[in-house]
């Protein structure tokens, strides 16, 4: 019984919204026009993995994720060569190189422009032993291959106890079509 | 003697700062766990090989609890950049914002302007809309012109143990662990993909992408 008059009640107040908004706006009733109008300003802006998280000093973050690509280099090059000599022993001596062949000043020159190169042409990988950046697939390990590009040297046998979270897959199965990505917990 | 330790003590902290915190998560102080903070960026071949797939996650280390509460803001335009001229000047935009439950999508198409403000190219010839998925129902995927489209939570596809390389670098450990443990398991992020034919993009060779987040 109480349960009726509640019910009553909701459709009373229902039937009054509905003849509200009916007089409103008789033409408009249950049109919903999206407002996509104004400017956005950029608040942060991300290509390679880990980037602006490693190689960018503190107080230069915000700034770094509103330089567009094309201007990053020549602002952020040389903090960013600082930083990975300052954290990695494989760049200490004239010559050293990563397994890319890459000395501190090529390799950063390479990463301070903070875009993702993808192949159009056929397989896409952070780095898979044989393509190197021609994408990101979901399952690249993505932080190995950067740390031993920073501290495993010239055939990734340095510093082997940096050079790997020993952290290789998800924690849940990606999906082989769209969207890919695994449900949520 | 305490201005040293002052000295140090900021040392300490700028290092813990410098890496607080993988992919992209809460990467910078403007951003960090806001509902424009990217958490990572995927582009990759489509399981139909003739296509390129797109992926921006934001808010990250979301709990499931915090997951069945999380939205979309509507003043967030996440707008993926593609370059295929080879300047790093976008030259096609995908833009995807959220209305009333909606992702709307615009795009692949010219930008009115590079750099870093956007207006929405609602004239785009491209576009396709999407119902957000909702937290504890299946993924609600829709299509258009060749696109697909998703926008909702799901599990965060980033895996690193964050904590031992936050230990290594605060000088509490000096190397990782094996078997390592996954910081970021267990934890959501909310997701949009979208699926562009790459034909829509460029004939052939190599572009450069990124992904970025605009406030109204």
């Amino acid at each position: 019984m109480k349960n009726i008059k509640i019910l009553t009640m909701l459709l009373a107040v229902s039937m009054i919204s509905f003849n509200c908004s009916n007089n409103d706006d008789n033409n408009d009733f249950m049109a919903y026009e999206p407002d996509f109008s104004g400017t956005y300003v950029q608040q942060d802006q991300m290509g390679r993995p880990a980037v602006n998280t490693v190689f960018v000093s503190a107080s230069s973050k915000d700034m770094f994720n509103i330089t567009p690509p094309s201007q990053q280099n020549a602002a952020f090059q040389s903090m960013f060569e600082a930083n990975l000599t300052a954290l990695s022993p494989a760049y200490a001596n004239e010559g050293d190189t990563n397994a890319l062949g890459l000395d501190a000043a090529t390799f950063t020159g390479l990463l301070a422009t903070d875009v993702l190169n993808v192949s159009l042409d056929g397989k896409t990988t952070i780095y898979d032993g044989e393509n190197v950046l021609t994408g990101r697939a979901l399952a690249d390990d993505v932080i190995t291959v950067e740390l031993l590009l920073i501290f495993g040297g010239e055939d990734f046998s340095e510093n082997p106890g940096l050079s790997n979270d020993n952290v290789d897959g998800n924690d849940k199965p990606f999906l082989t079509s769209f969207p890919y990505l695994a449900s949520p917990w | 003697m305490k201005k040293f330790k002052n000295v140090l003590g900021i040392g300490i902290l700028a290092l813990a700062v410098f890496f607080v915190v993988a992919a992209d998560h809460i990467d910078a102080p403007d951003v960090q766990g806001g509902t424009s903070d990217i958490t990572d960026f995927y582009a990759f071949q489509g399981e139909n090989t003739e296509n390129l797939v797109f992926v921006a996650n934001v808010q990250g280390l979301l709990s499931p609890s915090a997951t069945a509460t999380a939205s979309f803001d509507e003043n967030v335009l996440i707008e993926f950049n593609i370059d295929n001229t080879g300047d790093n000047v976008e030259d096609l935009v995908i833009q995807a914002i959220a209305r009333q439950g909606k992702m709307y999508f615009f795009g692949p198409s010219a930008p009115t302007s590079t750099g870093i403000n956007s207006t929405i190219l609602t004239n785009a010839s491209a576009t396709g809309v999407v119902d957000i998925s909702l937290y504890g129902s299946s993924a609600i995927v829709a299509s258009n012109n060749g696109m697909s489209f998703f926008a909702g939570p799901r599990d965060d596809p980033f895996f690193m143990d964050f904590a031992q390389y936050s230990a290594i670098i605060g000088g509490n450990a000096s190397s990782f662990n094996d078997p390592g443990s996954d910081t970021f398991a267990g934890s959501n992020v909310m997701s949009v993909v979208v699926e562009v034919p790459k034909s829509m993009i460029g004939s052939s060779g190599t572009i450069n992408t990124w992904v970025e987040t605009k406030r109204k």
